[in-house]
């Protein structure tokens, strides 16, 4: 039988953390189905594991001037709740599992399973989000971006714990998340795209574009981005075939779903085509 | 080994067990309580769903260390209740039941949702049931019944 340790504070978390070898369980959602064992059986960990679920300090969504922080143990549902979250990943929320997955899983764990399916990811990146880690050594902050590094690779040393989901707070004149097709365990055709973009006086002062499951991880080119800030919105609209030619060589969807490498393409193209055409 | 402490369907109940195994199977095998189902055992069909906190959650993906101080309630819990009897009859009147596998399931999924938001409108209660699978009914009638419920039981949520 591996060993469960339950901490019921942080200190007492990060120093399990840091005294011994164990996996981080959170909802548990990814970790349960990944570990799945036989009815009746315990879960088939394979080694010792630390639940992180009953840390009261880790449940808390506040602001401050410049960022929304959004605890590492608040369930995905909590989050879709929250006044003070953005509505792009709120929006994205209500299109991830269902209500009973919702009211369990969390955000940490979406990034800490670093999946490439992974949908929160999509509007994270879009937000920069920042990923604030700790361990008995002291608290760190990384960029999303750098904290995933590959498929199912994260930035993360085995005493370290994610506490916190940081995000940036921005006004959009409008943002925009899509799924496309079913989320079951086997389902093939999937891949999500969002885009947000801030006008002023029809200038475009900000314009953000990201892809879902076309890559090992999301794409979003901010050098891309900046060719079209400055410009006015119907320049945007006119160069829209030129757009969609700069992003064709970054969506590469990965190789164990090429059945369906062509049709995640060309509706990811889609996606942005229309994302691009209807800027208002 | 760890001793986990929740209350259960109104009552404290401490075990002395190993905290990595599945809501489900504690309900199960421990308590002798059926009514939730392992359908998937994967968190797609909503046949093992409980109310944790009031919340609905699917108990096969639920580790028994994160039930620690919470509160559930299972289908059994919850058919002492007037909402249950509210949900139990307009689910009969609208026949969305047929086998029966997935109802505990589906009225767990309907109170979490009343608890909510007592006046759903369609598009809100399909969301709220869209962790539940049924196999017979082709879900037109449970949602029938859901509106019902709401109706019904006017001023119990
Ligand atoms: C039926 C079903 C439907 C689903 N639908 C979707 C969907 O539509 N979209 C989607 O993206 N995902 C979906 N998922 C996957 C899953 O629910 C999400 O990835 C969820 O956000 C994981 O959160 P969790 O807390 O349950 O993670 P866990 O399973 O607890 O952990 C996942 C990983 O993250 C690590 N981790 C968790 N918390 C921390 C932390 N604080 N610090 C460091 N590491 C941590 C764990 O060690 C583990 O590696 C679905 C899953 C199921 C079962
Ligand atoms: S058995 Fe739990 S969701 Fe299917
Ligand atoms: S009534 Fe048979 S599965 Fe729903």
């Amino acid at each position: 039988m591996v060993t469960s340790y339950i901490p019921l504070n942080l200190d007492e978390c990060l120093k399990i953390l840091s005294d011994k070898q164990v996996r981080i369980v959170a909802g548990g959602t990814d970790m349960l189905i990944q570990n799945r064992s036989h009815t009746s059986m315990p879960i088939g960990f394979k080694s010792d594991v630390c639940y992180i679920s009953n840390i009261e300090e880790l449940k808390k969504i506040y602001e401050d001037e410049t960022f929304v922080y959004i605890g590492s143990v608040c369930s995905l549902e909590a989050i879709m709740e929250s006044e003070l979250v953005p509505e792009l990943l709120k929006n994205t929320i209500l299109e991830m599992a269902s209500p009973a997955i919702r009211h369990t899983a969390t955000l940490a764990g979406n990034i800490g399973n670093a999946s490439p399916a992974g949908d929160s990811l999509v509007p994270l990146y879009l937000l920069d989000a920042l990923v604030e880690k700790r361990s008995i050594k002291g608290v760190s902050k990384v960029a999303l971006s750098d904290f995933i590094t590959g498929v199912r690779k994260i930035d993360l040393e085995k005493d370290e714990l994610i506490t916190k989901v940081i995000i940036p707070k921005i006004s959009f004149t409008k943002s925009y998340f899509k799924k496309v097709g079913p989320r079951l365990s086997d389902a093939i055709s999937k891949l999500s795209f969002a885009g947000a973009y801030k006008l002023e006086n029809d200038l475009v002062k900000d314009i953000r574009i990201a892809f879902g499951s076309v890559n090992v991880t999301v794409v979003r080119r901010r050098d891309l981005e900046e060719r079209l800030i400055g410009k006015t919105k119907d320049e945007v609209k006119k160069m829209v075939s030129e757009i969609v030619d700069w992003y064709e060589e970054f969506i590469k969807p990965i190789d164990d779903q090429r059945s369906n490498k062509e049709y995640r393409k060309s509706i990811s193209l889609k996606l942005l085509r229309s994302f691009i055409e209807n800027i208002e | 080994m760890a001793k986990i402490k929740f209350k259960l369907n109104g009552e404290i109940k401490e075990l002395d067990t190993d905290p990595s195994r599945r809501l489900l199977d504690v309900l199960r095998d421990d308590f002798n309580l059926t009514g939730p189902k392992e359908g998937c055992g994967e968190g797609e069909c909503g046949a093992c769903a409980v109310l944790m906190n009031k919340e609905i959650v699917n108990s096969c993906s639920v580790p028994l260390a994160n039930v620690l101080n919470k509160e559930i309630i299972t289908i059994e819990g919850f058919s002492k209740t007037k909402r249950y009897q509210v949900i139990k009859d307009s689910f009969a009147k609208a026949g969305g039941v047929q086998c029966g596998f997935c109802t505990p399931g589906m009225i767990i999924a309907t109170e979490s949702l009343l608890n909510k938001n007592p006046h759903p409108n369609e598009f809100e209660i399909k969301i709220g049931l869209s962790g539940n699978l049924c196999r017979c009914t082709g879900y037109n009638l449970i949602i029938e019944a859901v509106k019902l419920a709401a109706e019904a039981g006017e001023g119990l949520w």
